[in-house]
């Protein structure tokens, strides 16, 4: 079966609704989105890393080195203050969209 | 616009670049290290489970640029891809050498060409709102523009409403004494207001004021910056001071600017207000000035013509003797000056065009060969991930890099091309062209230039790019099916060869016709006899020559000294020597025939008794004159054949009688021969009807000498004005040359000849690089056949099979080339025609000609590779896999 797409620019969101409960590493990220979305959502790695740097770049995330509970370096990556205002910027439009979508879709 | 803090970010990770790559990297091996840890819980061998966690993350190196490319700035990539390009020039110097030298050659010449026709064509002309000043000119039956007469000129000055100022110049020239003797030095007579209708204010001093051109006003001059600096030591004291013109103390008002030039009298180094009415201007009739309107503000030039046109029919009614037929033309001043010099700056940019397209085409073929043998490294950066968008930027970076080096070059060679084409220019002819010193590189041809370097650019990059988009990274890779790769290549660079092969017969055919005209212009009918002809012109000082019989005496003195000099066959005088213009001229009526006061315009020269036959002019009916026609006061004429057959068609003229349009009794004159038409304008301009008149009857200050010698004519030249100045010092002397060095510097020579010399320029070098690309095309296409070639001959092929078979495609790719060029050629002929001379656009034998050179030239350039073909050893052939 072939997997639906994430919708065009709807990962950075994900991604910072990850962060918003708990400092993840990528590989954590990833696993979080699979799972809360009972595996319907992969994110490819391909473009995890690059949106993740788009993330830093924006200031929206900070990155720092720490230890897993396996005791294996790895970069976790917290939410910022910017980060949290943008998050609540792009859930609300995300709604207002999804909103418009159902009521397009209900009026058949 | 970004915020700051993102642009401080971006400039940080800048810093820290390799700190980013290797968390990157660290970060993405743990992601990798735990996905193979959950595959290995999820109960797969460990072996697998690293295969599999290695293919689902996908392509670490490409992924790694992409985040890579999140954080770094755009033209890092391109700085990557220039330092990429270095490398490959380097690798392969003999390449770039080649593509760059080309490439300067070919925006070089086009950007010095371009310069030139800047100066002569583009650029404003250097004057205040230059666009609302008129040529203001009467036109008449003969001619589309001519003089304007003084008193006509008060008239439309009085009587207009279109002009804010109407100004007047004509032409003069006095005598000024030097240290080294007496010089004749070209001058201008304006009226008072003519520099500031220009907007030309003096350097030093002041401008003519208002009323200053009036009759009996003081003697006053301007000087040129020219002749401020040559004759005057640029002195800054020379204001105020006085100079003896003609004998007479004129006073410097002031001295031009260094910029200012007017063409139409560019080589004036004096100008002074008309002043009093000379022997010309006392009538109405006599023409020898020309007007300069500004036009008011909200006039168009359409309205100031028909103001003009209604005023000069005004004239017509009131003066019905003089301006019977007299009507007005009013265009730009620009076109006057400008117009002439636009049919030939358009043909050489054309040419010089043609040449640069054909060198970037031949660059572009060297790009694909490159391009060719750069086939496994363009795969194999496919393969490792590059995009085919990345790949061709490489290309388009590699051809900016040469566009740029190119032009850079190319800035050296075109200021060698614009000093080296200056100095080319006789100074005879610069000085008429003021605008050579114009000529430059200004803001308009670094404009140019890089327009055509990115124009060359785009072909560069483009070229390697549709090639390669063809390309199969696999089959590149495997470096198998050849023929495949083969076909593309040899479409693609036939393709270009053909475009080459046509440019290069469209200015092979552009300089041939242009030879064929400048001989057939050269070699025009003259009606005289241009060999061992030496020409020198007089002037006498009007103060001590002022009486009619001082002058006739020194006519004759000047005539008797000449004729007794060594080597000198005979001497004749003349008011104007031949291929001049068709001007001087006067309006005749032919007594006894029907007459409405139409203005028959004929050439009028003055002549002595043996100036016809020392031009060896060929008498057809009557006699010529003799001393005593020139002596009497009877008044005699010669006509030529052409007013013979104008105005006595089927009679015999011989004592008819002509006068002017009164019948004034002593403007008859009783015709006494007919001569053969001499050719009395320039060498491609129409015969007109000419009367010849007893010189000595009307003598002047000024008088031509013709000079037949036995020997070398170009010796003569320095005793004619040793002999000239033995007579009396104070005599002035200019314009020796001979006959034929009159005229190659003819303006219709000079521009023929510099058309011609350029053009064949231009071809030449096309020719070299057709016939280069050419030969590259078939030797590469032979190396990549070297196989097929050997199996052919091993199949027991003939050589003259092979030989065939090569020159077959060489022949082909030049008929094409070839056939499409002379199509081109025959329309740009045709577009370009006005330079053209006694020969058609479809010139049979130029065309099969130019045909003939291509086809021999390219199936010389083919031969070698063909050879090399046919001496292929089938056995050593076939191993070379």
């Amino acid at each position: 079966m072939k997997r639906p797409e994430l919708l065009p620019g709807t990962l950075d969101m994900l991604i910072l609704k990850t962060l918003n409960r708990a400092p993840l590493h990528g590989y954590g990220i990833a696993l979080a989105i699979k799972r809360l979305s009972d595996d319907v959502l992969t994110v490819e790695e391909g473009s995890l890393y690059p949106a993740l740097q788009r993330l830093l770049l924006q200031g929206w995330v900070k990155a720092e080195w720490k230890m897993t509970e396996t005791n294996r370096r790895a970069r976790f990556y917290t939410l910022t203050a910017a980060g949290r205002k943008q998050l609540g910027l792009e859930v609300t439009q995300f709604e207002q969209m999804i909103a418009a979508i159902g009521r397009v879709l209900s009026e058949a | 616009m970004k915020p700051l803090g993102y642009v401080a970010r971006k400039f940080g990770m800048l810093l820290s670049r390799n700190r980013f790559r290797s968390d990157l990297d660290e970060e993405m091996s743990f992601h990798q290290a735990q996905v193979e840890k959950e595959l290995i819980d999820k109960g797969m061998s460990p072996a697998r489970a690293h295969t599999e966690a290695a293919r689902q993350f996908g392509n670490a190196a490409h992924l790694r640029e992409e985040s890579h490319g999140m954080i770094a700035f755009r033209w890092e990539t391109v700085i990557q891809d220039l330092r990429f390009s270095f490398r490959q020039f380097r690798q392969n110097p003999g390449f770039a050498l080649t593509a760059v030298f080309i490439l300067a050659v070919g925006m070089g010449v086009s950007v010095a060409i371009f310069a030139f026709a800047d100066a002569a064509v583009l650029q404003p002309l250097p004057y205040l709102a230059p666009n609302r000043l008129m040529d203001v000119a009467e036109n008449g039956a003969m001619l589309q523009r001519s003089n304007l007469s003084r008193a006509d000129y008060e008239d439309w000055k009085r009587l207009n409403h279109s002009f804010s100022s109407l100004e007047a110049y004509g032409g003069s020239g006095f005598l000024l004494r030097t240290a080294s003797g007496t010089e004749p030095v070209p001058a201008a007579r304006v009226s008072d207001g003519f520099f500031r209708t220009l907007g030309v204010r003096p350097m030093l001093g002041r401008d003519f004021l208002p009323g200053e051109d009036h009759s009996g006003g003081a003697k006053l001059v301007m000087l040129t910056y020219g002749s401020w600096m040559k004759r005057f030591g640029s002195r800054n004291d020379m204001v105020g001071q006085s100079i003896t013109l003609d004998g007479t103390a004129y006073t410097v008002v002031g001295v031009l600017p260094r910029e200012f030039e007017f063409a139409p009298r560019a080589n004036a180094e004096f100008f002074v207000p008309l002043l009093d009415k000379n022997q010309c201007e006392q009538r109405r009739s006599c023409h020898n000035l020309f007007g300069i309107g500004r036009l008011r503000d909200g006039v168009t030039s359409k309205a100031a013509l028909d103001e003009m046109k209604a005023i000069a029919a005004q004239l017509e009614i009131q003066y019905p003797d003089s301006n019977k037929g007299q009507g007005a033309v009013v265009q730009p001043l620009a076109e006057i000056i400008v117009g002439p010099m636009k049919p030939i700056m358009l043909t050489l940019l054309a040419a010089s065009g043609l040449l640069l397209l054909i060198a970037s085409v031949n660059v572009a073929s060297l790009l694909l060969v490159r391009s060719e043998s750069r086939r496994r490294e363009i795969a194999v950066r496919g393969a490792l991930g590059a995009t085919p968008a990345r790949i061709s930027r490489q290309f388009v970076t590699e051809a900016f890099l040469l566009g740029m080096l190119g032009c850079s070059a190319a800035m050296v060679v075109a200021n060698g091309t614009m000093k080296g084409l200056t100095t080319l220019i006789p100074k005879t002819m610069a000085q008429f062209l003021p605008f050579l010193q114009r000529v430059g590189l200004h803001w308009h041809e670094a404009v140019y230039s890089i327009c055509i370097a990115l124009l060359a650019t785009g072909l560069l990059a483009a070229t390697p790019i549709l090639r390669l988009s063809f390309l199969d990274v696999r089959d590149a890779l495997s470096d198998g099916n050849r023929s495949v790769a083969g076909r593309f290549w040899r479409r693609m660079g036939a393709n270009l060869v053909v475009v080459e092969l046509s440019i290069a017969v469209i200015l092979l055919v552009g300089a041939g016709l242009l030879t064929k005209s400048f001989y057939r212009l050269l070699n025009v009918d003259l009606g005289f006899d241009g060999t061992h002809l030496a020409t020198v012109q007089v002037v006498a000082p009007p103060a001590a020559y002022s009486k009619p019989a001082q002058q006739v005496a020194l006519f004759r003195e000047v005539n008797r000294r000449i004729s007794s000099l060594p080597g000198v066959e005979s001497v004749g005088l003349t008011s104007d020597l031949p291929i001049q213009c068709n001007c001087n001229t006067d309006w005749i009526r032919i007594v006894g025939k029907p007459f409405h006061g139409e203005h028959n315009e004929v050439n009028e020269r003055d002549v002595s008794p043996s100036y016809l036959p020392t031009l060896k002019a060929q008498l057809m009916r009557g006699r010529l004159f003799t001393e005593d026609d020139n002596s009497s006061e009877s008044g005699k004429i010669i006509i030529n054949q052409k007013l013979a057959e104008k105005y006595f068609p089927g009679e015999d003229p011989i004592g008819k009688m002509i006068a002017n349009g009164s019948l004034d009794p002593k403007s008859m004159r009783e015709v006494i021969g007919v001569v053969g038409n001499v050719r009395e304008a320039g060498l491609d301009d129409e015969m007109w009807p000419t009367e010849y008149e007893a010189l000595y009857q009307s003598p002047g200050n000024q008088v031509a000498v013709a000079v037949r010698t036995r020997g070398d004519e170009k010796a003569i030249l320095p005793l004619l004005i040793k002999a000239v100045h033995e007579i009396d010092p104070a005599l002035g002397t200019y314009g020796e040359l001979t006959m034929e060095e009159q005229m190659n510097t003819t303006a219709s020579a000079l521009i023929h000849h510099t058309a011609m010399w350029l053009v064949d320029w231009f071809a030449a070098i096309a020719l070299v690089l057709a016939v280069v690309g050419l030969y590259g095309v078939v030797a590469y296409s032979v190396g990549q056949r070297t196989r097929e070639i050997g199996v052919r001959m091993a199949l027991g092929a003939q050589r003259i099979s092979v030989y065939s078979m090569v020159m077959r495609q060489a022949g082909w790719l030049t008929a094409a080339g070839v056939g499409i060029g002379v199509a081109s050629a025959i329309g740009a002929a045709m577009l370009g025609s006005k330079l053209l001379f006694g020969v058609a656009a479809w010139d049979i034998p130029t065309l099969a000609t130019v045909a003939v050179v291509l086809a021999t030239a390219s199936l010389a350039a083919s031969f070698l590779p063909a050879h090399r073909a046919a001496s292929v050893n089938p056995i050593e052939a076939l191993r070379t896999e």
